[in-house]
């Protein structure tokens, strides 16, 4: 069953078409790529999907529901959670509030409860920490919580990153490049968590340029070159495909 | 942080938590009225740091709040004699009405655009007390005798007995931090920290930045209505020129000179900025000079504040034995 | 019809003023991110230097009163933009690094300690510039009379706004501002002395001002040392209408703001004056977010 429905997704920059008219769907509880050249428009098509940009036409679906045009937040609270490319955490807060970030909107708590300090509130806050420290064991961070995330190096806060997505108890996770500036001892790591994450009934969709983790961790890829869909397939049969090796060769990629 | 120091700090605030308590017993009733100020501007800061530690936000304006709380006191209390204890929540809505209305339209906007549109709002409102807006604002003159509080029939007058008002003061102040720091360890203080820190990733993790900017906003408006019923009412009169733009800057200043986001540096900023122009009195017409060398030097010392908020600490260790179903 | 171009003229001679003033802010903002609230103390200070030396040089009976006042303003903008480059030294560098709004307080700091400066040494009552310097004639146009003044007035801030604006966009320096505005770590790998950048802005933005506190003298008559505070205001309110941080948009900022605010007092009440000047920023803004010329970013995800 299809969990994510991208239809007919269009996105214009001035005069650039980043995105041109792609569709594709993503079954509910597979690891789904989302690849390409750079520069091809994943990321965009990302921030479509999030509401962080305002499409130009076409629809996004999720869970049987039209999520075109919504508010980011509530698109959160719906059950879609993403990671950055460029890793925007909290930096002068600790590792340990950072995912408390991803739990908010799971938690009811307004400033009047808050002032009156009444008993559900303390309850609910109790919850939510032990929560967030469950996440942060999760990807292996536990030991982390109390220092600031400043502090944490690349890979870290790459992992916090997913630790905070996760804290919302998504069906949909979105990565966007989550083996940036990772080691290959690092992205091994993370093609197990991702393979942990897919267990716990999670779906993934995930941009990455690391071949080798892409052919390991995905079950379905869709290839975009220049914001348009050119490929949609199994990993094995998207890297025979004359097309796709077009784009990549021509465009001076070696990584395939 | 070692343990032990954390108890020094802590035993610090007590001790000068016991000295404020008692001070009318030991200050003449000049210094007693300062402390009143102190503390009506604490409360003022107080509420600012919601907007400006917490938010983020760059709010230059915050007398304009200050204004509508004071002045909704004061004209409802002439008119029809209503208690002016009373009239603390209605100030309060008042305030947080006009915020609502103000804020709005110009949440979005960014840091120094938001400085200088905060300005303008103090100053329209300055200046619509000054042209007797309604009719019942008293123009330039400002209102006169609005009555003191009394409680269990009891009046307690600003002027004639400031140690007695000083309790007052004191209880409202006390009230406030402690709400507010319950507030500031919140999931609402936290989702505000965030949107402060970076607002696209706040967004991105399900935090509706933009309902907390406005909220924050409301909160701190309602806060600084309700202390401005209190300073109506403490010496009975009030005028535009008591809510200018130098007001609101010098509430900005007790937030970023203690600790932006910092409730026991925003206590020590409203001590320095109201209190060491009165410990300069000997110096006369250098007082003023001397005051700004001074704040100068010490943003030059402690360009975070002089008390920044101390990071916040979680229960982890009781928590970490806790299983959780993921 | 006489009304009009009465007010329109003059709002256009106090614009030039704001946009003078408003050039200021809007180069150490370009460069430094930093509003420097104690620009408009650094006007003040140009009118009262302003006063001294005519008052004491007496220029004006040697050279006569046109090369007079000239040399006069060009002492003023040389001192005014010495005391800018030391403010900047003292209250601002060592802050560089630090939360932005901290340099707001020491600016804020900073502006005390000139406003009182000036109340010690001038004392605190308005002091009056010489009369009979300046031609008193009035113009007359198409039967509407307009002092002279007024046109030199406008036609002095134009002539500093365009050289200004050549210097900034026809010389090597300018380009270096330009790119230091743009992106200071670029620019210095480049190998633009970024600290000299900041010295220059420091320099021109504060003689700018100094120079508009001597047109203020010589148009009004009267200097007071609060003025600094409700010019600068406005001067920055210019700057942010304008787009702050863009040159050509604190000269539009600052004309329009003098003649909305010279037909507003006319037209709609002289008591809201002040008012009305923030009314029309703020419906700008709530149009368009980044004033009137100011670049609109969109934030990067």
């Amino acid at each position: 069953m299809s969990l994510l429905g991208v239809e007919n997704v269009t996105k214009r920059f001035g005069g650039l078409l980043a995105v041109d008219h792609v569709s594709f769907s993503v079954p509910e509880g597979a690891v789904f790529g989302l690849i390409g050249p750079n520069g091809a428009g994943k990321t965009t098509v990302f921030n479509l999907i999030t509401g962080n940009y305002e499409l130009d036409s076409g629809s996004v679906s999720f869970a049987g529901a039209n999520i075109t045009g919504k508010p980011t937040h509530r698109i959160v609270a719906m059950g879609i959670a993403r990671t950055f490319q460029t890793i925007r955490l909290f930096s002068d807060m600790s590792v340990l509030e950072n995912v408390l970030a991803g739990r908010h909107c799971r938690m009811r708590s307004g400033p009047v409860s808050a002032m009156l300090r009444l008993k559900w509130q303390r309850k609910e806050e109790r919850e939510a920490i032990g929560k967030a420290l469950a996440e942060l064991r999760f990807v292996g961070l536990a030991a982390q919580a109390e220092n600031p995330a400043r502090n944490l190096s690349y890979g870290n806060q790459r992992l916090l990153e997913i630790a905070r997505a996760l804290a919302s108890d998504p069906r949909l996770i979105i990565l966007d490049e989550p083996a940036g500036g990772m080691n290959e001892l690092e992205t091994a790591a993370l093609v197990n968590l991702i393979g942990r994450i897919r267990d716990r009934g999670i779906t993934v969709l995930l941009i990455e340029h690391d071949m080798s983790l892409v052919m390991k961790a995905c079950e379905q890829l869709v290839v975009l070159e220049y914001g348009k869909k050119i490929a949609e397939d199994e990993p094995d049969a998207v890297k025979q495909d004359p097309l796709v090796i077009e784009a990549y060769l021509g465009s001076g990629d070696e990584d395939f | 942080m070692k343990p032990d120091a954390d108890n020094i700090r802590k035993g610090a605030y007590a001790a000068v938590a016991v000295l404020w308590i008692l001070a009318p017993l030991y200050l003449d009733k000049y210094w007693t009225d300062v402390l009143n100020n102190v503390a009506i501007y604490a409360a003022l800061g107080l509420s600012l740091n919601i907007i400006l530690g917490y938010g983020g936000m760059f709010h230059m304006g915050h007398a304009a709040f200050f204004a509508i709380g004071a002045y909704t006191t004061a004209i409802v209390n002439t008119a029809w004699g209503v208690p002016v204890l009373w009239l603390m929540p209605f100030a309060g809505i008042a305030a947080g009405v006009f915020a609502v209305a103000v804020a709005r339209p110009i949440i979005h906007l960014r840091g120094d655009y938001l400085l200088i549109v905060t300005i303008g709002m103090v100053e329209i409102v300055r200046i619509a007390l000054v042209n007797n807006v309604f009719g019942i604002t008293g123009g330039a003159n400002g209102i006169f005798g609005i009555s003191s509080p009394s409680i269990f029939g009891r009046q307690i007058n600003g002027v004639v007995a400031p140690g007695h008002y000083f309790y007052l003061l004191t209880v409202f102040l006390g009230a406030t931090i402690i709400l507010f720091s319950l507030l500031e360890h919140s999931r609402f203080g936290r989702a505000l920290k965030f949107t402060c820190s970076d607002e696209v990733a706040a967004t991105g993790s399900g935090i509706n930045a933009a309902g907390y900017k406005l909220a924050a906003f409301v909160i701190g408006a309602v806060w600084a209505g309700m202390t401005g019923t209190l300073y109506a009412a403490k010496i009975g009169f009030i005028s535009p020129e008591s809510f200018s733009f130098w007001e609101s800057v010098i509430m900005f200043m007790i937030v970023i000179l203690g600790g932006s986001g910092s409730i026991p540096g925003v206590l020590l900023g409203a001590i320095l900025i109201i209190g060491l122009p009165e410990l300069f009195q000997g110096l006369q017409q250098y007082r003023l000079l001397i005051f700004g060398i001074v704040l100068v030097v010490m943003m030059i010392f402690r360009p975070q504040g002089i008390l920044p908020p101390a990071p916040r600490k979680y229960p982890v260790d009781k928590l970490e034995k806790q299983e959780v179903s993921l | 019809m006489e009304v009009f171009f009465t007010q329109l003229t003059n709002g256009l001679a106090v614009g030039g003023i704001y946009a003078l003033i408003a050039l200021g802010y809007t180069m150490v903002y370009g460069v430094l991110k930093l509003i420097n609230f104690a620009h408009g103390d650094l006007f003040t200070i140009g009118a009262y230097l302003g006063l001294s030396l005519l008052t004491s040089l007496a220029l004006t009976d040697h050279v006569g009163a046109a090369a007079g006042i000239v040399i006069l303003a060009v002492m003023v903008m040389g001192l005014v933009g010495v005391i800018g480059i030391l403010l900047d030294r003292a209250a601002y560098k060592p802050l560089r690094t630090s939360p932005r709004l901290s340099a707001v307080v020491s600016a804020l700091g900073a502006s005390i300690v000139f406003s009182n400066t000036v109340m010690l040494v001038y004392g605190p009552n308005p002091r009056v510039y010489p009369q009979g310097i300046l031609p008193t004639q009035v113009f007359e146009v198409f039967g509407l009379s307009v002092p002279v003044m007024r046109f030199v007035i406008l036609a002095a801030s134009v002539i500093l706004m365009i050289g200004l604006y050549v210097f900034i966009q026809r010389t090597k320096i300018g380009t270096a501002i330009r790119a230091a505005a743009i992106d200071q770590d670029a620019a210095r790998l480049m190998g633009i002395n970024v600290d000299r950048v900041i010295m220059l802005v420091f320099f021109i933005g504060p003689a700018l001002g100094g120079a508009a506190g001597v047109m203020v003298g010589l148009y009004y008559g009267q200097i007071k040392f609060t003025m600094g505070w409700i010019y600068g205001l406005k001067a920055f309110t210019a700057a942010i209408l304008g787009g702050i941080g863009n040159i050509p948009g604190a000269m539009v900022g600052g004309l329009l703001l003098g003649v909305i605010e010279s037909l507003g007092a006319a037209y709609i009440s002289m008591a809201w004056k002040d008012a009305i000047a923030f009314f029309v920023l703020i419906l700008i803004l709530i149009a368009r977010p980044t004033g009137l010329l100011g670049e609109r970013v969109a934030e990067k995800v």
